[in-house]
């Protein structure tokens, strides 16, 4: 088994939680793993990307090599274009959010955005803000969009679970229950748009 | 021993914990921050009694470590490439007087210039200190190489420089620990005079840094951290330094290179494995992650050798990073293309986060300056850098750490009247205050805005040194108190802040504007944390 990744989104939206969420459950089912992240200067509203590589062989490069990525998995729709180059373009899957993150004064119109992703041959597009809001609170839409990438990952669902609830038991009750709907309800939307 | 998931960052600070280093040694700096915060983190640290907490700069984190040393213990220093500019005379001399507890020197370089204002290699310095250098290619050589480097340390009386590159500090894999050591008993060097380095002492100590240089090359040669690795394929050999010998292998099936190789984790470099290689290949690559070392050695002046590809022939582009796709490029084999990044993506530059004090400080200062001629502010380096975009646009200068003040006080004796000097609270006490002291006793007439926002806001919000001091340093350093003026940068006194700014840009001496507001980020955090602990006591008590 072999998974390359890239992640992406805006400083502050919650990529690292993803990433922490596949890597704790890729340990589970006894994957290695690497994963190179963002650190430093452009967490201030800046563009953020993670590479993150599952595999059952050992891996060599931190960094993923262009044109290899399994799945670019994305909280922000426009910061997904910026990672194209690295998928991979015979079987690669886009999975985004829908919800723009406007903190930009040139922001294309969303709908010129969306139009590329579509023009793709392997997408997922989720309202993940809206999901996450009818599960309970707009604060899991990162775990939506986890959960409708969950489809394309090769891992197993109830090891992506059990590490939700040991991420978020420090957080408390209520987030892990909330986390855990907004897994699921992102889940089932890609399994019904694929 | 169960494996941890690990940073770069975070494996170097636990083979120095179980190492047992008595004390880290640091000043906050992208990518070598999270080292000290993963062992101020540790409990295993804080069982242990080691000391973690933040100094003032790299020079005095540098000293403090060599202290330390001199007692018998053993001390990591951690710093960012630049900062290792900060710590040059303290490092450079450390040679000299050697090491008698396991010093380890760790400089985090940046390729690329994530967050930093030039990529210089730090191996440089080793070779300048003419000290053993390591340079892990991974996660778990990371943490090997840390505890390898303190043996090292202490068997050859020498501090030992660790070098790592931001993709290894800032990218996570499983790394298995084994058995800490106990930390040093204190024991004070057995020659008194060591550490004394008038002249005739000094040349004594560097001669015999010299004569241990043959003995280094020997244990580069036979510690395991270079390997020849053989390959059937002459026609090329590769010599891949540090994380670039994982783009290499990335790029065959299995991680099979067909061509010979040698594997470089260890400085200075072993001629005898440099040399085998080049007699049994037609060609010599070389793949570092960082300035044109060995190739530069390779070649010499005349480069009349051996053919020799890498950055200098442009075979690898001269600057930046390296990553699988521009090896591949390099050694001419096939690499993959991904789909075309669309025409409508645009940049999204970092900036001030919104609600942050500094937008406000510039505000008012810009308003102040409106009735002067552009291009007087010099700033320094911190989260306030980012006014230099729009839509403040606020500053003309950034240079390194502490340049402000002194930028200001160069230009106001050429004439420049007024200058304005904008410099953080951390930045302040890492290397303001001696410019300060300058400037009063110079009479200069410049105006300087010290932005206290309580932290170290540009690396993640760490303690600053400067907290609830910063105005009693301005009064002891000498400025008159009547031109020391504290305001709050808010949308609503920005009025009142215009006027202080343009009463002092008129004056023609040393004047310092404070503005103090807790920079949000730090303040959210805290918020969080205080309410954490409640959360806990409620649960106690209930
Ligand atoms: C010599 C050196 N050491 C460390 C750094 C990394 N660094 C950049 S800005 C900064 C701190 C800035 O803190 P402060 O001046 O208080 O400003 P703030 O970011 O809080 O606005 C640090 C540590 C550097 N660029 N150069």
């Amino acid at each position: 088994m072999k998974k390359d990744i890239i992640l992406s989104g805006v400083g502050g939206q919650g990529i690292l939680t993803i990433a922490a969420t596949i890597g704790t459950a890729s340990l589970m089912e006894g994957l290695q793993l690497k994963q190179a992240e963002v650190h430093g200067m452009s967490q201030r509203g800046g563009d953020v990307q993670s590479h993150l590589r599952l595999s059952s062989e050992p891996i060599a490069s931190d960094l993923i090599p262009e044109g290899k990525a399994d799945m670019i998995i994305s909280v922000e729709p426009l910061e997904s274009l910026r990672y194209f180059n690295m998928l991979n373009t015979k079987t690669g899957w886009l999975v985004t959010s829908m919800n723009p993150f406007n903190n930009i004064a040139d922001y294309p119109p969303l709908e010129s955005v969306l139009n590329e992703i579509w023009k793709l041959p392997r997408y997922v597009t989720i309202d993940a803000e809206q999901v996450a809001k009818d599960q309970g609170s707009i604060k899991a839409a990162n775990i939506v969009v986890l959960g409708a990438a969950s489809l394309f990952l090769e891992l197993k669902y109830e090891s992506l679970q059990k590490a939700i609830e040991q991420m978020f038991a420090k957080k408390g009750k209520d987030m892990v229950t909330l986390n855990l709907k907004a897994l699921k309800a992102g889940r089932e939307y890609a399994e019904k748009k694929t | 021993m169960q494996k941890l998931l690990l940073l770069g960052d975070e494996a170097i600070a636990q083979g120095a914990v179980d190492a047992g280093i008595s004390g880290v040694y640091a000043y906050p700096g992208t990518p070598s921050t999270e080292i000290t915060e993963y062992i101020q983190g540790l409990k295993q640290a804080k069982e242990d009694n080691i000391r973690s907490f933040w100094s003032a700069n790299e020079k005095t984190a540098m000293e403090s470590a060599i202290g330390m040393s001199y007692a018998g213990k053993r001390a990591l220093v951690c710093m960012k490439h630049v900062g290792l500019n900060v710590a040059a005379d303290a490092f450079i001399n450390s040679a000299i007087t050697g090491a008698n507890g396991g010093l380890v020197v760790l400089s985090a370089d940046d390729p690329s210039m994530h967050s930093s204002q030039n990529e210089q290699d730090s191996r440089f310095y080793g070779k300048f200190a003419q000290i053993p250098t390591l340079e892990p290619s991974n996660q778990q050589e990371a943490y090997n190489m840390t505890r390898y480097g303190f043996e090292l340390s202490e068997k050859y009386g020498v501090p030992v420089m660790l070098r790592i590159t931001t993709r290894l500090a800032h990218s996570r894999a499983g790394v298995e620990r084994t058995k800490p050591k106990a930390q040093n008993k204190m024991r004070l060097p057995s020659d008194p005079k060591q550490y004394i380095l008038l002249p005739a002492i000094a040349r004594k100590q560097y001669n015999s840094l010299l004569g241990k240089q043959i003995a280094f090359e020997q244990d580069s040669f036979e510690s395991g951290n270079n390997l020849y690795i053989d390959g059937t394929d002459k026609s090329k050999g590769i010599i891949a330094c540090g994380i670039a010998y994982n783009y290499l292998i990335e790029n065959f099936e299995n991680q099979k290179v067909p061509y010979p190789v040698v594997k470089i984790s260890q400085y200075p470099v072993p001629r005898e494995l440099i040399n085998k290689l080049c007699e049994s290949v037609s060609e010599v690559f070389v793949l570092e992650d960082g300035y044109p070392i060995i190739e530069e050695l390779l070649r010499g002046m005349l480069n009349k050798g051996k053919k020799v590809r890498g950055r200098l022939d442009g075979t690898v582009p001269r600057a930046g990073e390296l990553n699988p796709k521009i090896v591949a490029q390099a050694l001419g084999l096939e690499f993959s293309e991904g789909f075309d990044i669309p025409e409508v993506l645009t940049g999204r530059p970092p900036k001030l986060c919104d609600g942050c004090s500094h937008t406000d400080s510039f505000l008012a200062l810009n308003e102040a300056l409106k009735t002067y001629s552009k291009g007087r502010v010099f700033s320094d380096i911190g989260c306030y850098t980012l006014s230099a975009l729009k839509p403040l646009e606020a500053i003309n200068s950034c240079v390194d750490m502490g340049a402000s003040i002194t930028m200001a006080i160069g230009a106001s004796d050429a004439g420049l009247i007024p200058s304005v000097a904008a410099i953080g609270d951390s930045t302040f006490t890492h290397s303001g205050i001696t410019g300060l002291l300058d400037a009063v006793n110079n009479n200069s007439p410049i105006t300087i805005l010290i932005m206290d926002n309580s932290t170290t806001g540009m690396t993640g919000g760490q303690k600053s040194s400067a907290l609830g001091k910063v105005d009693d340093i301005v009064k002891g350093v000498g400025v008159s108190e009547k031109h020391i003026r504290v305001i709050k940068p808010l949308r609503r006194t920005h009025e009142e802040n215009v006027k202080v700014f343009e009463e002092e840009l008129k004056y023609e001496g040393v004047s310092v504007i404070i503005a103090r507001r807790e920079c949000i980020q730090t303040m959210a955090r805290r918020m969080k944390e205080i309410a954490r602990l409640k959360r806990e006591k409620e649960q106690v008590n209930s």
